[in-house]
């Protein structure tokens, strides 16, 4: 396992005429929790579809565990070791809860693109979809299928799809939006114990989950990185106070 | 799904084991058995003979059967719409056609029942090839593309007389002396067995075939490709290899229907085969499984039954198909399988009522719809052909203002009618719905 | 020579015909993100619309009510029934275009029967414009390019110049946002699908007299009209002009060039005769191949460049 799990170096992107990101250098080293912070429109969401490949970069390098990856489709990322969950609840909706947890093991153990193995008879494969289901509190549904879930259980089943698998780099994109402040506290210990050792990438708006979770925190501006620092000192700096509050409450 | 085993004793053999398996696969073993018997139903006694008629419309029942399933390997397991797929059941066809050939000329030998396993092989490699460029793309240019293939195909098929033999295809015979168990196969009973056993054991293998990652994947990438790709999957693979084994199914229908007919022309691989598959698969149902296997039996039946008493039967299927994409998108068994919440509570018969009361206007509208375009057929191909138009006992002249105010009339009032009592039914409906789910039925 | 120039004349009217045609579907397309597949069925209606009409009132109601009678079914079909089915995801509003295409057909055969319909050009319309190097130019199809080209220039004056036309502009490229803005898109979708109609039964009315107007005549159609949008490009008009007129003069230019690659090897030396290897495909005419082009030209572009010439976004 490389040492740095995400580093951004002059990474810029533009839509046409506007420019989304404009010079971003971020080294997130492996191991560690970090959330993105900023006001609406600033350009998180596109940083986090940059790093997971869903959009290209219009100039600068991003490394995943070390290798660059513009230019390399979605699923070559994932199988570097990143992971994602997504703004809209992404998940297979027509498909139970429990083929869902198994289909985001398949790939890990091995399974590939095969027609020879009957999935009802592996039993370690389901064995270890069942645990992971009972870890995120969802085993007792696992045969309804996906979309019929609630809100907060799809977040839930999402994440651990997300985790499941084995990355070693999980993006989180404001994975408890939406949620009440019991199933946010439920959320927050889930992935909390999900991504033990792991890297962890939020992007945030609910601040108690920032503080809570994260051992950095960075702060973008349209579509700049203002700050990037242990959450206690963000909170104290002058810049970030502005961007939030504007300069009357700084 | 978990198997729930009772406890000690006698419940114990029945629900463990075999008794399970029996009990799974219930549905599968009646249709198999119903099929076994059906020709026996209309065999005449007095000539010794089974019915010509049910015995081709039943075999033809096993082709579609397969077709149907292959194309819903693509449409509702991969949720890929194909317009072109007929092209891999006729080309199974072609390969079987010249593979029977060659072996009544001895240059090749290979049982008579292995000869399907050619068809496949020829769909297989037909359609790793095609497939190729066809599953870079996906959605609606997945089906343009489909589409320019068949079109594609099906020139060729009349430009390439040395393989496809022109516009007289490719004759065949299949009694070429090669069976495993001694059968001629020179009478049509006998290739309805054969077909029987294909089609149960492509059925057979298609099912198993969703069991497999494959299988799982390809549900996966149609119900959210981008999620697939972050569990690590590349989704154009999965609709490749879909799309190959789809492809493997259809060549075996192909192969079926050259033993069926002895003679495969252009049309096995022609637009309106695609559309007939895709026809089949989604009347009858392309979410489950088991759908398109009513939908090819029903189709079969319209085509074979309808198209007896008129020659409008098309008309009919394409009103039925539109009615179901805009009002039962789930298909014939999505229609049934929406009544399992109501039946799990055991309140079906309180839909009796309700049922019946929509059942007479819609026969009403059925009789009008079905008379107007009877005497629209009628008054342009019918009338010329010097013909009278005959309902039940009586004659009547479509020439004249009458019989068209009173079908329309019927179908307009029938429509009505039916309206309302369609509200009433789903105010019936959504009650039994919401018993059921506070029940804790409906999942 | 003659025949070149006289080619690219017809190549034009075809090329523009089609536009008329695509110029819908692209609309269409672009804007609700939906391949109707009876967009040609409907300019098959509009042709047999102005038959009937043009039998009892004459050619010059039929060109007024026959595409009015093809907006009204536009607008009946997208309010009943796509609007309805729109819900249930691309695949089922493909499926609908798909089966309304198939019963249009059959109702067609069923109405007028399986075999053409004597529809005709207008006598007056009958004679020959000019002539260019002994061909006539026959007056109907300067009337054909005349009506193309006035449809052409109201359709770039409805879009530019007028309220209702920026918002479709806008919902061109980006229908959403247009939505988020508060436009009445359902009503808009209303309109351009019903206008689309109006535009393909034009096509048909001054198309199916110079054609034959037959029950086929959608399903022949049809596949071209797609190339063209698929090769213009998605939220591309000027893409489609572009892509028109040259698959016109394309398809005209190869049913007029009646040799074979055998022929072009022949000349060149090399000597096919039946029993070569790859004769079959050697000796096919251009003008056969000419037919395929368009299925030919759509992997292609689906392939290569989803994106068609001009187009916004991928296909």
């Amino acid at each position: 396992m490389s040492a740095v799990a995400v580093s951004l170096k002059g990474v810029r992107k533009s839509f046409g005429p506007i420019e989304v990101i404009r010079g971003v250098d971020l080294e997130i080293p492996s191991g560690q929790r970090h959330a993105i912070i900023g006001p609406n429109g600033a350009g998180k969401t596109t940083l986090f579809n940059l790093i997971s490949g869903r959009f290209r970069l219009s100039s600068g390098v991003i490394t995943v565990c070390d290798t660059a990856i513009d230019g390399l489709p979605a699923h070559r990322i994932n199988r570097l070791g990143l992971s994602r969950s997504f703004q809209v609840t992404s998940i297979f909706p027509r498909m139970t809860v429990f083929e869902n947890m198994r289909c985001g093991l398949l790939w890990s153990r091995g399974y590939g693109y095969s027609v020879w193995h009957l999935l009802g008879r592996e039993k370690a494969l389901n064995d270890a979809a069942e645990r992971l289901l009972e870890r995120l509190g969802l085993r007792d549904r696992r045969d309804v299928p996906a979309g019929l879930l609630s809100y907060a259980d799809q977040r839930a089943l999402e994440i651990g799809i997300t985790i499941g698998g084995g990355a070693e780099v999980i993006l989180l994109d404001e994975p408890t939006a939406g949620m009440s402040h019991s199933e946010t506290d439920r959320a927050v210990e889930l992935i909390r114990s999900m991504t033990e050792g792991k890297t962890l990438i939020m992007v945030e708006h609910d601040m108690s989950v920032v503080f809570g979770l994260a051992d950095v925190v960075s702060v973008v501006v349209y579509g700049e990185l203002i700050a990037s620092d242990r959450p206690d000192r963000i909170r104290a700096n002058k810049a970030v106070q502005e961007a939030y509050l504007g300069t009357e409450a700084a | 799904m978990s198997t729930q085993t009772s406890g000690a004793g006698i419940g114990g053999l029945v629900t463990g084991g075999a008794g399970v398996a029996l009990r799974r696969n219930a549905l599968w073993l009646i249709c198999l058995a119903i099929a076994l018997v059906m020709p026996w139903l209309f065999f005449d006694f007095t000539t010794g003979r089974h019915s010509g008629f049910v015995v081709s419309m039943l075999s033809q029942m096993g082709l579609m059967i397969v077709l149907a399933m292959s194309f819903n390997m693509l449409m509702g397991q991969a949720g890929l719409l194909s317009f072109g797929h007929a092209v891999f059941f006729g080309f199974g066809g072609y390969c079987t056609a010249h593979a029977l050939n060659a072996i009544k000329a001895e240059t090749m030998w290979l049982p008579v029942e292995l000869v399907p396993l050619v068809g496949g092989a020829g769909g297989l490699v037909f359609a790793l090839v095609l497939g190729y460029p066809a599953t870079k793309q996906r959605a609606t240019a997945f089906a343009m593309i489909t589409l320019a293939i068949g079109e594609l195909v099906t020139a060729c098929a009349l430009m390439f007389k040395l393989f496809f033999g022109g516009e007289g295809g490719v004759s065949t015979d299949r009694m070429i002396d090669t069976s495993l168990f001694g059968f001629s196969y020179s009478q049509s009973i006998q290739v309805y067995y054969l077909v029987v056993a294909w089609t149960v054991i492509a059925v057979a293998l298609m099912w198993l075939q969703t069991q497999t990652p494959l299988g799982r994947m390809a549900n996966a990438c149609r119900d959210n490709f981008e999620r697939a790709q972050f569990v690590g999957y590349d989704p154009r693979r999965v609709r490749y290899w879909q799309f190959a084994l789809s492809g493997f199914f259809a060549g075996i229908g192909g192969a079926l229907y050259a033993l069926v007919y002895e003679i495969v022309t252009f049309d096995t691989l022609a637009a309106p085969m695609s559309g007939n598959a895709l026809l089949m698969a989604y009347i009858g149902g392309a979410g489950g499984f088991f759908g398109p296997v009513l939908g090819a039996i029903l189709v079969v039946l319209l085509q074979s039954g309808v198209s007896l008493l008129s020659s409008a039967w098309l008309v009919y299927v394409g009103v039925l198909f539109i009615i179901m994409v805009m009002f039962a998108p789930g298909g014939m068994i999505g229609l049934i399988g929406a009544h399992k919440p109501i039946a799990r509570i055991g309140r079906l018969r309180a839909l009796m009522v309700p049922y019946a009361r929509m059942l007479v206007p819609a026969l009403l509208a059925l009789l009008g719809f079905v008379l107007l375009v009877e005497f629209a057929t009628f008054m342009t191909i019918g009338a010329a052909q010097g013909k009278k138009f005959k309902l039940f006992a009586g004659e009547l002249d479509p020439a004249t203002a009458l019989p068209w105010l009173i079908a329309g009339g019927a179908l307009v009032l029938g429509g009505l009618w039916l309206r309302r009592e369609a509200r009433a039914f789903r105010v019936v409906w959504d009650g039994l719905m919401a018993e059921a789910k506070a029940r804790g039925a409906a999942a | 020579m003659e025949v070149f120039l006289v080619s690219t004349l017809n190549g034009l009217v075809y090329g523009m015909l089609l536009f008329m045609l695509a110029s819908g579907l692209t609309l269409i397309f672009s804007m609700m993100g939906v391949l109707n597949f009876a967009h040609a069925s409907i300019y098959m209606l509009g042709a047999y619309f102005a038959y009937d009409i043009s039998r009892t009132l004459g050619f010059w109601s039929a060109l007024v009510l026959a595409p009015a009678l093809c907006f009204l079914v536009g607008a009946v079909v997208e309010m009943y029934g796509l609007r309805r089915v729109h819900r249930n995801g691309h695949i089922a509003e493909l499926l609908f275009t798909f089966g309304i295409a198939f019963i249009i057909e059959k109702a067609v055969q069923m109405i007028w029967g399986l075999l053409p319909v004597p529809y005709r050009v207008p006598a007056v319309l009958d004679l020959p414009l000019f002539t260019i190097y002994g061909t006539n130019f026959h007056a109907y199809r300067g009337f054909m390019l005349l009506i193309s080209v006035l449809m052409f220039v109201a359709i770039w004056l409805g879009l530019t110049r007028t309220r209702i036309g920026m918002v479709i502009q806008a919902a061109l490229t980006h229908p959403e946002m247009a939505s988020a803005l508060g436009h009445n898109v359902p009503r808009i979708f209303t309109l351009v699908f019903a206008s689309g109609a109006a535009l393909a039964g034009l096509a048909g009315v001054i198309g199916g007299n110079y054609f034959v107007t037959e029950p086929s005549m959608a399903y022949t159609m049809g596949p071209i009209v797609f190339v063209v949008v698929v090769f213009g490009g998605l939220g591309s008009l000027a893409g489609c002009f572009i892509a028109s007129l040259f698959m016109g003069l394309v398809q005209t230019y190869a049913v007029v060039i009646d040799y074979s690659l055998a022929d072009l090897l022949t000349s060149a030396g090399v000597a096919i005769n039946t029993a070569s290897p790859w004769a079959e495909i050697l000796t096919v005419p251009i003008p056969r191949i000419g037919a395929l082009l368009p299925f030919l030209l759509l992997i292609l572009i689906l392939l290569f460049r989803p994106r068609g010439l001009l187009g916004t976004r991928d296909t």
